[in-house]
């Protein structure tokens, strides 16, 4: 009987790819679960489109790139992707954005770099942009709330409205579009107006909205509901931390930088610059910070590192946002952040032991 | 007084599997009928046979000598007689053969002569160096380095610290906590006197906290040493890793590529300490050591006291297990052992544990995937290398680049695998690379000498035509100077002749003025 004589270390441990993005689509569930109760059954549809879509095309090109199907489509990093792109996009886009967008992820920006492990750029990044570029209309229009509005669809509907763009008859398609709290606060500062003037406009109470049928779009620090969103998804971005699965290097420093520099302006105009905390809990940058920068594949590896990324990526956020075309900016930070990583990584190594300080 | 204790980054904690064979107390190995003794059980340069085939040997007798300043001598574990000298298979990673001494045991088991001392300390350090020499004692941790060697630090060095390491963080390996627990007074004693060869100002013994019942009794044996502090450290693999430990229980970093005598600082395994005391107190050369019996390969686990040349097989039958019925048999632990090729080699001097796998209960082999980048190597690397990065280098073959990331500060402990979620075999990838950087070395090296030697050469020639020529101008400047000379001799006697015939000349032509002159006057 011939022995075995593989090289030490003959025991491996428990971690596996499966693993930690099942550990992360468990850590986005509190997220999705407010995400849904604020805006409706559209995310989920979203969702199963997307992953449905995902898994398919990664089965396609894993086939004709003669790899093994199961331990790549088993690996999680295809839904994780879906998942993030569903998050991203709005939640009634009709079902052909989500389809492109993921083929485009999946595809362009992952298996023709050579699939899990080998892509520069976050694919689900990648996937939004080239959606938001090529599809601006669909791409911005968000929906009011729904557990404050008069006219929330229920699950049928949203299906129905996804795969045929057909409303119910009491609802017209202007009632069921506006804009993100971002995208209106950009908008009204445009105008001339002040910070404190919009969110007075505009950030009612239940009482007075529900009397002027309006939908409140300001809550007390950030977004109406998205400031629920953003607690939900820090929750389970801070599980991710303790469980080991992200550092916290790069949503520290993100979140770091990004309230820095949001505290540097709005000290220097209130008028005319929101605060951190309404940057922090307004768009998808605790979204972002935990669960999109912190994409092993594409993000720095050492800690210090991990630290100039991060920073990087809240700076042009903060950047972008304010004098940028677009009123959010993860995507386009992450990807420009990227770009930079290799010297990133070439710059900062950690010292080895023994050698000096 | 509680020692304040420092970390080193990463490390992992794999399951331990240390209570399977520490059930049983130390038995003593079942005395084979053959011995077999390779002569290079030590780092530094093969021991040199003494013996012939024939000779009769007493247990205890010396059967090669060291050879060199880096080397051990072997002694002869049994009484019997030589059967052979020659190659034979060894544990080896690469399953090569290498020279032996073979002992047929007459089963007498008969003692030569032992000379023990009484009292170490009326002997200088350099004398316990020499006794500690001849005993063929070499670092029982795994290394197998010669222990004299590092009693020796030379006349300058001041030794602050004498570590011992009872730390064992290998998962399955219990030899030391089994020493410990019940030769805690011969692992002191040891110490005492490796204190006295180093003049070390204090000696710290780090016992590992998963081992509680081997920290109760060293303390209780070293209680009325106030120069010993027993000090439990957290359970931590690769904390046993000499560096590694001596950071935790100093806050010091042995330099890259140095050695810890630079920082004051000399370790040696608790097993090294109790060989020392049974060498320098019982004249015992090293001729036995504990090893651990483990894995699934064996049905009764335990530690046995195991003379060296043993063969592997015989103690898995000892401990109730089929050697023909293992899939893979592993020298050391399971985190930096090495697999052997067959079941029958010898135990050495550096074997502390023999772990074997039923072939029907193999370790999982999963899937190898691409890396994610996750950095959970770097998290776990003991020396803060950049794991997946040296990976990249060797796989791609940028072998200066993985050289640039200091590969060869890696100790080879293999976290950076074991916490990989792809299950990419990372430390084989870095042996790869270290073993082609030294092929591609010694290629360099040969190819420089082959250089040099040829540049010599031409210089040699050129230098050969230089001389040639300058001396064959000097010759022909010599010979043209010669030609010269004769010239000017030449010429002068010419222009003497000049002059004379000049004379001559006008001394006729005044005789013949003088004539006429007469004959018109006449």
């Amino acid at each position: 009987m011939e022995l075995q004589t593989t090289t030490s270390p003959h025991n491996t441990g428990p971690n596996s790819i499966t693993g930690i993005m099942l550990r992360v689509i468990i850590a986005m569930i509190p997220g999705i679960a407010a995400y849904v109760w604020f805006f409706g059954w559209g995310l989920i549809i979203n969702m199963i489109i997307a992953i449905s879509a995902a898994l398919l095309c990664e089965a396609l090109i894993l086939k004709w790139r003669q790899r093994p199907l199961m331990p790549f489509l088993s690996d999680g990093s295809a839904v994780v992707t879906a998942m993030l792109l569903a998050l991203a996009i709005p939640p009634l886009a009709p079902w052909w954005v989500t389809v492109i967008g993921i083929l485009f992820a999946i595809i362009i920006a992952k298996h023709l770099y050579g699939g899990l492990g080998y892509n520069p750029f976050n694919p689900a990044m990648v996937g939004y942009v080239m959606l938001l570029v090529s599809f601006p209309r669909e791409m911005t229009s968000w929906i009011p709330l729904a557990s404050w509005s008069d006219i929330s669809l229920n699950f049928q509907d949203s299906l129905i409205y996804i795969f045929t763009q057909q409303l119910p008859v009491s609802v017209t398609f202007d009632a069921l579009t506006e804009a993100t709290p971002l995208d209106t606060l950009k908008t009204h500062l445009g105008q001339g107006n002040t910070v404190t003037e919009v969110r007075a406009q505009l950030g009612l109470d239940e009482q007075t909205s529900r009397l002027l049928s309006l939908t409140p779009i300001f809550g007390d620090i950030g977004g109406k509901g998205w400031e629920w969103i953003n607690g939900a998804f820090l929750l389970g971005g801070l599980w991710l931390i303790y469980k080991r699965i992200i550092g916290w290097q790069i949503p520290v420093a993100m979140l770091g930088s990004l309230s820095a520099i949001a505290l540097l302006f709005f000290l220097i105009d209130t008028d005319h610059n929101a605060s951190p905390l309404f940057h922090l809990f307004s768009g998808a940058a605790i979204l972002g910070a935990f669960f999109i920068a912190t994409d092993p594949v594409t993000a720095a590896a050492s800690p210090r590192g991990r630290l100039i990324y991060g920073i990087g990526i809240g700076l042009l956020v903060y950047i972008i946002r304010n004098w940028g075309g677009y009123p959010d900016s993860i995507a386009f930070a992450v990807l420009l952040m990227n770009m930079v990583v290799p010297l990133i990584d070439h710059y900062f190594k950690p010292r080895v032991f023994g050698h000096r300080k | 007084m509680i020692r304040r204790l420092w970390k080193f980054n990463g490390g992992v904690h794999p399951p331990q599997h240390k209570k399977e064979s520490t059930g049983l107390n130390i038995g003593p190995a079942i005395l084979p009928r053959q011995l077999t003794l390779p002569l290079h059980q030590h780092i530094g340069e093969p021991a040199e046979p003494l013996v012939q085939v024939g000779d009769h040997v007493l247990k205890g007798q010396i059967i090669a000598r060291a050879n060199g300043y880096v080397s051990a001598p072997v002694h002869a574990p049994s009484s019997g007689t030589i059967a052979a000298i020659g190659e034979y298979p060894i544990p080896h990673p690469s399953g090569f053969s290498a020279d032996c001494i073979i002992i047929d045991t007459d089963g007498e088991d008969r003692w030569g002569e032992r000379l023990g001392i009484a009292d170490y300390q009326e002997l200088s350090p350099s004398a316990l160096r020499n006794l500690i020499r001849e005993a063929g004692i070499v670092g029982l941790g795994g290394a197998g380095f010669p222990s004299y060697i590092k009693l020796n630090p030379g006349h300058d060095k001041v030794i602050k610290t004498l570590i011992l390491n009872g730390v064992e963080c290998e998962p399955y390996i219990t030899c030391d906590d089994m020493l410990m627990r019940e030769r805690s007074e011969q692992v002191i004693a040891g110490l005492r006197i490796a204190r006295h060869a180093l003049q070390a100002e204090q000696c710290i013994v780090a016992i590992e906290s998963n081992k509680q019942e081997a920290f109760a009794i060293m303390r209780d044996a070293a209680q009325n040493d106030d120069d010993i502090e027993v000090v439990r450290v957290p359970t931590l693999y690769p904390q046993g890793s000499e560096k590694q430990l001596i950071k935790v229980l100093t806050g010091q970093e042995v330099p890259s590529n140095g050695l810890s005598l630079q920082i004051g600082v000399v370790s040696l395994n608790v097993g090294t300490s109790a060989a020392i005391y049974r060498a320098i107190c019982h004249g015992e050369p090293l001729i036995s050591r504990i090893i651990t019996v483990a894995g699934n390969g064996v049905n009764t686990p335990r530690n046995l006291e195991t003379l060296i040349g043993t063969p592997m097989d015989e103690l898995i039958r000892q401990c109730d297990g089929d050697p023909a019925q293992l899939g893979k048999l592993i020298m050391g632990g399971p985190m930096m052992g090495f697999a052997l090729h067959q079941t029958d080699l010898p135990i050495i001097k550096t074997t502390n544990c023999v772990l074997s796998h039923h072939r029907d209960q193999m370790p999982q082999q999963k899937p190898v995937l691409p890396c994610i980048r996750c950095g959970a190597c770097m998290d776990a690397c003991p020396v803060e290398l950049l794991p997946q990065q040296l990976y990249w280098f060797a796989r791609s073959d940028e072998l200066d680049k993985a050289q640039e990331h200091d590969l060869f500060d890696c100790i080879e402990c293999g976290c950076c695998s074991y916490v990989c979620p792809s299950n990419i075999p990372l430390v084989q990838f870095y042996r790869y690379a270290k073993g082609e950087i030294w092929i591609r070395e010694r290629e360099r090296e040969k190819s420089e000498l082959a250089r040099q030697r040829f540049e010599f050469r031409e210089m040699r020639i050129a230098r050969r035509k230089a001389e040639h020529g300058a001396k064959r101008k000097q010759k022909q400047i010599a010979a043209k100077k010669r030609d010269d000379k004769e010239d000017e001799i030449k010429a002068a006697v010419e222009r003497a002749q000049q002059r004379r015939d000049q004379a001559r000349d006008s001394a006729i032509e005044q005789a013949e003025k003088q004539r006429t002159k007469d004959s018109r006057d006449g």
